[in-house]
């Protein structure tokens, strides 16, 4: 039998965590482009489009990410389309990161007070300009605390790409167990790497928030 | 031709009617004091003029431009009257300066460096130039009032509506911010206020509008008004029964 020294593990492992780190990192980016979209959506004035938005993101947190893997993954397998799992993996986190960045940023453009927007108004700035001028970058002040906390939960996310044969940290795991027969360690190891790319993002929010809060005390 | 020209305006909030068919014309330079019982409809009434309220019947137009509900006739009706809130509402994330230059750069399309002279002039008129690079929250309630007054003026509208601008105030700030607004009707600005100051309204107001159940119940000069009560509503207000 292969004796396995834990540095071959680790090494391992460390290899699959660049997986993991690159599909947290376009599932958050590409998420984070099409929630702006259905933000947009949200609070624009088209009644169809924030219809739209609004059903998507209920669609979408309304079902576990297993499931929207799954169909990525085998529902175009049934119309006949080959679809990697990698594809499916960063398309299906992409398409849930969005519908709750949406939802974050929803939150904090209605956070904004009524009167900023009747104020802008009465200065005679239209909706575009109220938006850019006023009311956008008072949001994202608010909502730079909750997204990076949310970046948190897109990494730990990731693990369940493993399901559809992935190979990110997770899937490594497994598969270095299968190998090793050594589950409490890799495991151990596996839980610490999450924990290593995990704790500075909370930790970082943390701060943000105290830091920003800090900022808007006469509020 | 009056300056701002409000007839037969009707409003509702469901089922509730707040303006009940109101009729007033304004002159150029006069300063008009608003008063009435909360619920009565007058801060409603200021708000329809620049339209942050749509009417639901008849007209309103500030030196021949009409009130409607699209934008770009909203837009030239706030071009031509400015609006003083009671939260000040001013732009927390912009100094003192940038609330005041903002809007002139973005609506009226001006140079930064005219924006910033006429910022610098406005900010004086209403005696804080020092603080052109202090924020909001930087600045006690009656001087975040007073840049919401030089922000408005920045736009040189010819009327101002100020919605109970003093309401928000401790008592020791109001003065600074009366003592502004008095200044502007000394030099012919024309002023809508909804106020509670009726000392004020007496001393500075050309006429006084008191306002009962979303109708103008009674209008006249402050000392009609206020000494001379015709209504029993008005003098019950008044506490004059």
């Amino acid at each position: 039998m292969i004796e396995f020294s834990l540095w071959d593990i680790l090494r391992n492992l460390l290899l699959a965590t660049r997986w993991t780190v690159l599909l947290s990192l376009v599932a958050f980016i590409g998420g984070g482009l099409v929630g702006t979209l259905l933000l947009f959506m949200r609070i624009g004035k088209r009644r169809a489009l924030r219809l739209f938005a609004r059903y998507y993101v209920e669609l979408f947190q309304g079902t576990p990410l297993l499931m929207q893997l799954f169909l990525a993954f085998f529902g175009l397998g049934l119309f006949g389309i080959d679809v990697p799992a990698w594809l499916a993996a960063a398309v299906a986190l992409i398409l849930w990161t969005a519908a709750f960045l949406a939802e974050i940023w929803r939150g904090c453009v209605e956070a904004i007070a009524r009167g900023q927007w009747e104020a802008s108004s009465s200065l005679g700035m239209g909706y575009v300009q109220q938006m850019r001028y006023v009311i956008l970058p008072q949001a994202l002040r608010i909502a730079i605390p909750p997204t990076v906390g949310f970046s948190v939960q897109v990494i730990k996310a990731t693990a369940l790409t493993s399901i559809i044969g992935f190979v990110e940290l997770s899937k490594a795991g497994t598969m270095v167990t299968n190998a090793t027969f050594q589950p409490f360690t890799v495991y151990g190891l596996v839980a610490l790497i999450y924990f290593a790319l995990c704790w500075p993002l909370s930790k970082s929010s943390q701060i943000l928030e105290r830091k920003l809060n800090v900022a808007h005390r006469n509020h | 031709m009056s300056l701002i020209e409000i007839t037969e305006v009707r409003k509702s909030f469901g089922a509730n009617e707040v303006l009940k068919g109101i009729n007033l014309d304004v002159e150029p330079g006069e300063v008009i004091a608003i008063i009435g019982k909360s619920g009565s409809g007058k801060s409603t009434l200021l708000r329809c003029i620049n339209g942050l309220e749509n009417i639901d019947s008849g007209s309103i137009s500030v030196a021949g431009a009409q009130l409607q509900p699209d934008e770009i006739h909203l837009k030239a009706l706030r071009l031509k009257v400015g609006m003083i809130f009671q939260q000040f509402n001013l732009f927390p994330h912009l100094t003192a300066g940038g609330n005041v230059m903002l809007s002139q750069m973005v609506v009226k399309k001006t140079a930064k460096p005219e924006a910033e002279a006429m910022a610098h002039k406005m900010l004086e008129r209403v005696g804080l130039a020092h603080k052109f690079d202090a924020y909001p929250d930087e600045l006690s309630g009656g001087q975040q009032q007073r840049v919401a007054i030089a922000r408005a003026l920045a736009m040189q509208p010819i009327a101002l509506l100020c919605d109970e601008i003093t309401s928000a105030l401790d008592p020791e700030l109001v003065s600074e911010v009366l003592a502004v607004v008095r200044e502007l009707a000394a030099e012919g600005m024309t002023l809508l206020m909804v106020t509670h100051e009726m000392k004020f309204a007496r001393d500075v107001c050309s006429r006084v509008v008191f306002m009962h159940q979303g109708r103008a119940h009674e209008i006249g000069p402050p000392d009609a008004v206020f000494s001379n009560p015709k209504t029993p509503e008005l003098k019950q207000f008044l506490g004059m029964l």
